[in-house]
Formats: structure tokens, C-alpha cells, sequence
């Protein structure tokens, strides 16, 4: 029989390990996109920036970097708007449906992404929508809206109806509820919601992939095609830059939650 | 504040107005329009036989289902007892198991099997340490096969298992532990017959949302996987991209599209907060 302190220790053991594998594959590509070897190499033994400087020495791949942001920006702009209007309307609506509706908002995180990209390609390769870079957005909203949805629900939570009530009794108008009461108490919520939706189309890859054609190529499409042909080192930084985007969209959700005291997991 | 009805479809029209025209109708467009160039519905009904029940697609079936099921294994015995370890943590440890299982999460799927790639190539890290250590002679075969695929695919579904599972053994008092425990029972009987039944439900949800999105992948099989690794998403993408038969990936999206449904109609009764009775 093991002890209960070596029972411990072993899955002490074990988690760390597993924690390690987690991050050490992201942290290993991060370290050897600084590689000044002719081949990724870890450790690498001399240290330089050359990848990234034949990442944005290539227009292809700036080009690529702007339609990513574009993409990202609006999709959070649209996502964030529609999303708020839909998440206060289920909360404090009352309508026929509204289970059903609420449901199949979430369904197009369910259904594979390929189907999505394949059904959206089907209907924009009709109407020449291909390389249409807001129409990309339009597309991404769709699966970024279940994201937003879900964080500005448990953001709306935390608004009390009674103060809504409360400015109504005082004289305010629906509208100003809803803009000098409602808005403010959403808004780390609503500061979340945008982050995660522009990483939502900022990391897409299936549906851009067939929505991009030759003009509108994002980052994650870039690296795929390059991905197709061989494994090259530019992609390394590529992807660290990715990496830096994300843990800073990250960082600035938990900063904001700290300081707001907003819901402490906005994600669960 | 109550809301008036016109008030609340007022606000919900946009979202509303987004699914139908973005998703549900271009799915159904896609779905009844390739099929209906093929003909009446016995030609159609012929037509899906062949495709269907073709080599080719019941080879790919059994891929994708085999390579779900390992997955999902893999992805649960490895996500256990991190989910545990989270559950159980305070403070740094806590956030350090947390930050380690979210940040990959939030990292881009590419990114994440690009990193994979780099390590298991012919070249890669994994090789220069068995050589280095003189563990084996050649390099391995770690990547462009089913080895390549799984391992890919387990880091990337972990995140997912661990968080549904965390959600799962967070809510079980720890109390109920306590108390088995000062009635004599050893820690084995403590996991086996207190801790295991009150998760179980969690397990089931891990399980089924992995396959749910094991069965749907593209992109890291694409990548990592030889030619005898085709997955049925990345056979949709060749119907549509190389061959352009609408109507062959139409079928086999009706496949993977009824298979995901009921398993997720299956998935959210399990995955309310409370254990079902």
C-alpha cells in the first residue's frame, strides 16, 4: 500500500509533467523562432531575428498580417453589437421561442467547422463573394457570436433590474437605461466579449480557408499554404507573433477583471 | 426590467437575421441544392448508396471513428488527473495549472499543430534527443502517419476534456470525501464509490463534446496525418476543392452533421451544472 504522502507526491509529480507537456511545445517554437541556424534548432546555439526579418521583409505575408487585423477588428465590431442586443434580449425578454432560439445561437460551435466553410464557400462562390474581406467578417461572426453570447450573458447577470427599474421611477427614458445604466455596468463584459471575438477570427483557419481566395489570405491561411509545402522556420516566428497576440489578449481580459470585480470567470 | 415583446425581437432580429441567412440557409442551400441536380429522389437514394458505401468513404468512416475513439481515450486518461490537481489547487498552483491549460486553449489550432510538427519531424526535437542519446539508430517515423495525428489531435482537444471535467469535480463536496473517509474508508474506496459516481456525469459530457469535435477535425490530420489518415472533414474539403462533386460532400455532410447532432442532443443532457439523480 503507498503512503498517503508518496500518493500525493507521485500525483504532484504526474501534474507537472502534464502541465509542462501543455505549454512546453508552444515555449519550444517561441525559443527557436529566435534561431539563428539555418534549420529550427532547439536549444539553438546562436540567437538572431532573421526569421522574422524574412517574415515581414515579405509583402505576401504583411499583406496577410492587414487582412487578419481588418477581419479581426470588424468581426469583433459586428459580433460584439449584435451579440449585446441578442444577450439582453434573452435576458430580460420574454418571447415565444426563446429556448429554441437560444439553442441554435450556440449551434455553430457544434457543427464542424467544415460544414459552416463549405455551405458559407457554397453560397459565395454564387454570388462572387470570394476575397470579399467584410464578408469574411460577416462569415466569422457567425461562429464568434456563441463566444460573445455566452460571456455577455454572465456579464448581464450581474446587472441588478432593479436599478434599471429604479432610473425608469426617475424619469429616464428606455433608451437612457439602457445607455447610462445598462452599458456602463456591461461594459468589462462587453470589453471581453470584443477580445474574444477578435481572437475567434484572428486563429480561424477552415472557414477563411475557403472564403479567402488570392486577395484576402489572414495569417492562419498564409501559414497553412506555406504549412502544405514544408515545415520552414519563417513560421515559427509567424506563429510567435500569433502566440504574443493571444497571451495579450489574454492579459488585458484579466487586467480589466480585476479592476472591474467583473464576473470572475466569464468564460464558464 | 421587463422587456416588451416587440422590444426584445427588435433585438434579437439582428443575431436572428445572422443564423438564418449565414448558416442554417446556406447549409440547407448547399445540402438540398447539390442534391437535387442528381434527380429524383430513387437516383438520389441510387447515387447515395454508391458514394456512401463506396471503399473510399467506408475506409475514411473507420479512420475518422478510430482515430475519435483513441483520441478521446487518450485526451480522458491524460485530462483526469490534471482536472483533479485544478479542482483541488489553491492559489499559485491554482493559476499555474489554469494559465497551463489556457493558453494553448486560446491558441490558435494551427499554431498549436505547427508546434507539433516542429517537434516530432524527421529533424525534429524528439529525434535529436533519441539520437543524441543514442536510444535509436534512425530517426523515427513520428510525423505523416497516424502516430503524427493522434498526438496532435490529443494536445489539442486536452484543453476542452479538462475544463468540462474541472467543472465537474468542482462541484463535488468535499465534505462527502471527509466523511467517507472518517467512516474508515481507504482512499481507493473513497474515489471508487464516492468521488468516481458524483464525476461520472462529467466524464460522459468530456467524452462525448472530444469525439463531437474529434469526428469534425480538419486541420491537424491535414497536416500531420499520411495518406492513409484521411478523416471525413478532409475528405469533404477535397470533394469541394479538387473534385468539385457538390453532391458526393453533400452526402457525407449529411453524415457527419446527423452523426454530431444526436451525440450533442445526447451531450446536453449530461452537461447541466447539477449531476443528474
Amino acid at each position: 500500500m503507498m503512503g498517503p504522502v508518496l500518493r500525493a507526491t507521485l500525483l504532484k509529480a504526474l501534474v507537472v509533467l502534464l502541465c509542462f507537456g501543455l505549454v512546453a511545445p508552444i515555449v519550444i517554437v517561441a525559443i527557436a523562432s529566435f534561431s539563428g541556424d539555418g534549420y529550427l534548432k532547439f536549444p539553438p546555439e546562436t540567437l538572431s531575428i532573421r526569421w522574422y526579418e524574412r517574415f515581414l521583409g515579405d509583402y505576401r505575408w504583411r499583406s496577410a498580417i492587414v487582412n487578419s487585423l481588418f477581419i479581426g477588428v470588424l468581426t469583433s465590431v459586428f459580433s460584439t453589437v449584435i451579440g449585446f442586443l441578442a444577450a439582453y434580449a434573452l435576458m430580460r425578454g420574454q418571447f415565444r421561442f426563446k429556448a429554441v432560439i437560444a439553442s441554435l445561437l450556440l449551434m455553430p460551435v457544434i457543427v464542424p467547422h467544415i460544414i459552416t466553410a463549405v455551405a458559407v464557400y457554397f453560397l459565395s462562390a454564387r454570388m462572387g463573394l470570394v476575397g470579399v474581406r467584410p464578408w469574411i467578417s460577416v462569415a466569422h461572426t457567425v461562429v464568434a457570436l456563441p463566444v460573445v453570447l455566452v460571456i455577455l450573458q454572465s456579464a448581464l447577470r450581474t446587472v441588478d433590474p432593479a436599478l434599471e427599474r429604479a432610473a425608469m421611477v426617475c424619469g429616464c427614458t428606455r433608451f437612457g437605461v439602457f445607455r447610462r445604466v445598462v452599458l456602463p455596468l456591461a461594459l468589462p463584459g462587453m470589453v471581453s466579449a470584443a477580445l474574444f471575438s477578435f481572437l475567434t477570427s484572428f486563429d480561424e483557419l477552415v472557414i477563411s480557408l475557403f472564403l479567402a481566395g488570392i486577395r484576402a489570405e489572414t495569417l492562419p491561411v498564409r501559414i497553412w499554404n506555406s504549412l502544405l509545402l514544408e515545415v520552414e522556420p519563417t513560421i515559427a516566428a509567424v506563429s510567435t507573433l500569433l502566440k504574443a497576440v493571444t497571451t495579450a489578449a489574454l492579459a488585458v481580459d484579466a487586467v480589466i477583471r480585476k479592476l472591474r470585480g467583473g464576473p470572475v470567470a466569464a468564460l464558464r | 426590467m421587463p422587456l416588451g415583446r416587440l422590444a426584445a425581437w427588435l433585438m434579437i432580429a439582428p443575431a436572428l437575421i445572422l443564423l438564418i441567412g449565414v448558416f442554417l440557409l446556406p447549409i440547407g442551400w448547399f445540402l438540398i441544392g447539390s442534391l437535387a441536380e442528381l434527380g429524383t429522389l430513387t437516383e438520389i437514394w441510387e447515387e447515395a448508396q454508391d458514394v456512401l458505401f463506396s471503399g473510399t468513404v467506408a475506409r475514411v468512416l473507420l479512420n475518422t471513428n478510430g482515430i475519435g475513439a483513441v483520441v478521446t481515450l487518450l485526451v480522458l486518461v491524460i485530462g483526469y488527473p490534471v482536472s483533479y490537481a485544478l479542482s483541488r489547487a489553491k492559489g499559485f498552483a491554482f493559476t499555474a495549472i489554469l494559465l497551463c491549460i489556457v493558453l494553448p486553449y486560446f491558441t490558435s489550432t494551427i499554431v498549436r499543430t505547427y508546434a507539433w510538427m516542429v517537434l516530432l519531424g524527421r529533424t525534429g526535437l524528439i529525434n535529436q534527443i533519441l539520437l543524441g542519446l543514442g536510444l535509436v539508430d534512425a530517426p523515427l517515423e513520428l510525423m505523416y502517419n497516424r502516430t503524427g495525428v493522434i498526438i496532435g489531435m490529443t494536445y489539442v482537444l486536452l484543453p476542452y476534456m479538462v475544463l468540462t471535467l474541472y467543472a465537474a469535480m468542482k462541484a463535488v463536496d468535499p465534505r462527502l470525501l471527509q466523511a467517507a473517509e472518517g467512516m474508515g474508508a481507504s482512499p481507493a474506496t473513497v474515489f471508487l464509490k464516492v468521488f468516481m459516481p458524483l464525476t461520472l456525469h462529467g466524464v460522459i459530457a468530456g467524452v462525448l463534446i472530444t469525439f463531437i469535435l474529434a469526428i469534425g477535425f480538419f486541420i491537424t490530420p491535414a497536416l500531420m496525418g499520411g495518406p492513409g489518415d484521411m478523416m471525413i472533414a478532409m475528405l469533404i474539403e477535397r470533394e469541394v476543392e479538387l473534385t468539385q462533386n457538390w453532391a458526393s460532400a453533400a452526402m457525407m455532410t449529411i453524415v457527419l452533421l446527423a452523426v454530431t447532432l444526436i451525440l450533442y442532443g445526447v451531450y446536453s443532457r449530461f452537461a447541466d451544472k447539477e449531476a443528474p439523480r
